[in-house]
């Protein structure tokens, strides 16, 4: 049998993509995505470059102006670009098999909306892999009023190169071995006592389970740049700056902060939020932050550590030119507890030093996979490998390995809405289960992996307000990404004052509620922004229908 | 204000630091922006989808200053209905991009997805044990080698066992082809055939289960029902306990039973067999690991008895070097 191989396999030259992004605008732009190669930190390979340079250009609009964008696929197989975030019609989403049929090796595709929004957004490919290989790049609306909060504006587009095929990181996961895990508790290392962790091996689970792809083989990148790149954010003293803070990855929460200057975030998901001044905050994959800082004179580092803290991105925001600023030591890394198995009201009592190890662990095992605490729609199979037991809210938690730092951490009960929303009543509430098994690599909604569920869809009426609810039966940390709404955080700030997202924090063992109003009609993606997640079925399909009438409707 | 010279200059000088991008304050860009359209954009040109020509209309949240009467947001889940959809959710195509695009290329587009949502077919090819063991005045050699190809439910699993010593005839060869089916998280249902090669050739229908136990002990267990109609069994677990995160420890154990005298094979009904092993091994990568262990291997019962009316040792200690690896 023989495979077609692309160009680049069949060891065709290829040019190298040019590190960092240059910037299109205007109401006619053109993106061409071809291959390949990348080198950053000592580390080289294929990539998908678009417009030849890895991220690709920054897409910078204006509220309230059209754009045509025609997009040209240069590549041997087929490809799209997603708008994350943007407001428009379901057919210019972006999404292969859900709102179009995608981009042919050779062809161009137009989309062509309106921009009804501002704000910090991005795009990537929805098809395959791709967005690991370089195949994403900042989006960026400005407001239709000018704004004079700053002076000056940067992008830090946070995410990941690999020299390994995309493909082969998904099956090397699909094989185990905990192939990119190298902080493992073992008898050398890590505190917790023998009784705890015949816990979690008698529940065969992993605390140090933080995430599925590491700095083994990441390098983790600010607009491109590897931590050696020495990338510099240039200011005056006395200036306020205004970051945009992308996260642009696979696989990676960060944790972003710069040490010794406050951040005042006034922007989740490209919406405003009333100004919150933190010192640090976490951002999964696809979410944004946008923070105003007033730094005082000199090199400081910002820092965006992977959550699991197997490494790095680190650029110098500085008032010299040329002085690097040092980056703090990387910390110790995260293991999960309690809270993260869905024992809610047990890690309560954990504050009060009960000696958990001393539970039967014969009885814990049979209560992390009971069944009947799960709604009739979700099919129980091999791909469900635990239910939480005692699932809690945790819109006050900071992120994991953040909830003991002796500084202030942006929680996502922190955020309420600038702009009041309208105040509606939900009018039907729904649940949806995060399942998984981290052993086999499954992930999936309701135990259904999307291929499975192509033709039943989760459904919206038109204009119809559903309350969401969450329920994350796995111990991995989930970002929940809706296309083509924002939806609204039920985080205790009040109906009016839920801050809009489009992107929402599942926390391990735990839920997470939104309120949405369906007034987008269409076919709509929904999935787990991690990568190799999405591709291994946790995504579905809402619809939102009928169509309204022309004239009708928001 | 422009700050773009860094970029560029990244692969000359590694060194050289690199500025960021300010894109405050400049509405008119530089060389690498396009010229603004000044014609219109050109007219939705998909017929037959008339509803969706409306222009959406800007997004812009109503600007409320007045207090809000009341918050409900606090309401717990059980506050709204919880039933199916409205009736109008079900109305409309199936596939609202059918309309646009027309149903042949999207429902291509969905069998692509498939492949690249769940459906993903991979596997692995992994020498648990290749080894050189040497016990007083014997030299011999065993590999234990075994692989998959598949989804997450259904897999091809194919597996060989066999040993010998240098210089002489292999002893025992087997081969397993086997279906796995996913019965449990944890746990494949497997079954399928086995062929002996050495030390002659017979073969065996297979039924067994392979996994993960609690505490994170690998598992596997079969039944074997020989072409002589003789019921074999075998069992192994094994477990990893990590010194640090290279150097790993793995404890092996390995029972075997029979149904039946097999007189051929010097075999007696009953337990047959153990197997017992201790490996440390280095993980130079995750996937090549060399190990050096001792392992301790038994005849058991009237096996045990047979070997020692024929004037063999029933038991026996190996000194082991061997290597794990896989792809």
């Amino acid at each position: 049998m023989s495979l077609p191989l692309p160009a680049w396999a069949r060891g065709e030259s290829l040019t190298h993509a040019k590190q960092g992004f240059g910037e299109v605008s205007g109401e006619k732009i053109a993106l061409s995505v071809g291959d390949h190669h990348f080198a950053v930190g000592g580390r080289k390979g294929h990539a998908i470059a678009v417009n030849g340079s890895v991220p690709g250009p920054l897409v910078r609009l204006k509220e309230g102006q059209n754009v045509r964008i025609d997009v040209t696929n240069n590549l041997d197989e087929d490809t799209s670009i997603h708008w994350h975030g943007l407001l428009l019609p379901f057919q210019f989403d972006g999404v292969p098999g859900v709102s179009f049929p995608g981009i042919k090796p050779g062809e161009t595709f137009t989309y062509e909306f309106p921009i009804r929004q501002n704000g910090t957004y991005w795009w990537h490919s929805h098809s395959g892999l791709q967005e690991q290989a370089g195949h994403y790049g900042p989006l960026i609306i400005e407001s239709a009023e000018p704004d004079p909060r700053y002076d000056r504006d940067y992008v830090v587009l946070l995410s990941e190169f690999t020299p390994r095929h995309p493909h082969e990181i998904a099956r090397l996961l699909k094989v185990g071995e905990h192939y990119f895990n190298n902080q493992m508790q073992t008898a050398t290392e890590g505190d917790m006592p023998v009784s705890e962790r015949l816990m979690w091996g008698g529940m065969r689970m992993n605390p140090r389970d933080i995430s599925d792809v590491t700095g083994s083989t990441y390098t983790f990148l600010m607009n491109g740049h590897g931590p050696m790149d020495g990338l510099e954010y240039l200011f005056a003293p006395g200036e306020k700056v205004r970051l945009r803070v992308i996260n642009g990855s696979a696989m990676t929460f960060f944790n972003v902060r710069i040490p010794g200057v406050p951040m005042t975030v006034i922007a989740a998901d490209g919406m405003e939020v009333a100004p919150v001044e933190v010192d640090e905050f976490q951002i999964a994959t696809a979410e944004t932050y946008d923070v105003i800082v007033a730094p005082p004179a000199g090199s400081h580092a910002l820092v965006a550590e992977a959550m699991d803290r197997s490494g790095m991105g680190v650029a110098s925001l500085t008032s010299h030119k040329g002085h690097r600023a040092t980056p703090p030591p990387q910390r110790e890394p995260v293991t999960l507890t309690m809270a993260d198995m869905g024992m809610g009201s047990m890690a309560g009592m954990d504050h009060g030093g009960m000696d958990h190890g001393a539970m039967g662990h014969g009885e814990m095992d049979h209560s992390m996979r009971d069944t009947s605490k799960l709604p009739a729609d979700v099919k129980v199979g091999p791909g469900l490998d635990m239910v939480s037991p005692m699932p809690m809210d945790r819109m006050d938690y900071p992120g994991l390995g953040l909830d003991n730092v002796d500084h202030r951490v942006l929680r996502y009960t922190d955020l309420k809405a600038k702009r009041m929303n309208p105040h509606r009543m939900p009018t039907r509430q729904m649940e949806i289960h995060l399942t998984g098994n981290m052993e086999r690599y499954m992930w999936s909604f309701d135990g259904k992996k999307f291929s499975a569920v192509t033709d039943d869809p989760i459904r919206f009426a038109y204009d119809e307000r559903v309350r969401v609810k969450l329920v994350n039966d796995t111990m991995m940390a989930h970002p929940i990404h809706l296309h083509g709404h924002f939806f609204e955080l039920v985080n205790g700030a009040g109906m009016m004052n839920q801050p809009l997202k489009h992107t929402v924090i599942v926390q391990p063992g735990s839920t997470a509620t939104f309120d949405v109003t369906a007034n987008e009609p269409g076919d709509w993606a929904f999935h787990c922004h991690l990568l190799y997640h999405m591709h291994a079925g946790m995504m579905q399909t809402v619809t939102v229908r009928p169509f309204p009438a022309a004239g009708e409707g928001a | 204000m422009m700050l773009r010279l860094g970029l560029a200059s990244t692969l000359a000088l590694a060194a050289a630091p690199l500025s960021a991008q300010d894109m405050s304050g400049h509405e008119g860009h530089g060389a690498q922006e396009e010229k603004p359209a000044t014609e219109q954009p050109a007219k939705d040109d998909h017929s037959g989808h008339g509803e969706m020509k409306k222009a959406p209309a800007p997004f812009k949240l109503p600007d409320l200053t007045a207090k809000p009467q009341m918050d409900h947001s606090a309401h717990a889940m059980g506050d709204f209905p919880s039933g199916p959809p409205p009736a109008e959710a079900f109305e409309g195509p199936q596939h609202a991009a059918d309309e646009i695009f027309g149903a042949e290329a999207m429902a291509g587009a969905r069998k692509t997805n498939h492949a690249t949502h769940g459906d993903m077919l991979t596997g692995t090819l992994m020498a648990e044990r290749l080894e050189v063991r040497i016990s007083d005045g014997h030299e011999a050699f065993l590999w234990d080698v075994q692989g998959w190809y598949g989804g997450d439910i259904d897999k091809f699993v194919i597996k060989s066992e066999g040993e010998g010593e240098f210089g002489e005839s292999i002893e025992d060869a087997e081969i397993q082809a086997l279906w796995g089916h996913a019965i449990g998280p944890f746990f494949d249902l497997q079954a399928g055939a086995r062929i002996d090669l050495e030390p002659e050739t017979r073969s065996h229908l297979v039924l067994g289960v392979q996994g993960l136990a609690p505490y994170m002990w690998h598992v596997d267990g079969a039944l074997f029902l020989s072409d002589r109609g003789d019921l074999t069994a075998r069992l192994e677990g094994e477990y990893d306990q990590k010194i640090t995160q290279r150097l790993i420890l793995q404890p092996r154990v390995e029972l075997e039973l029979s149904a039946q005298d097999i007189p051929e094979r010097e075999i007696g009904a009953g337990l047959t067999k153990i197997e017992t092993g201790l490996r440390l091994r280095y993980e130079i990568a995750r996937e090549f690991a060399p190990y050096v262990g001792v392992g301790y291997e038994a005849k058991l019962g009237e096996t045990a008895d047979i070997a020692r009316l024929a004037g063999e040792d029933p038991d026996g200690v190996a000194a082991v070097f061997g290597i794990r690896a896989w792809f």
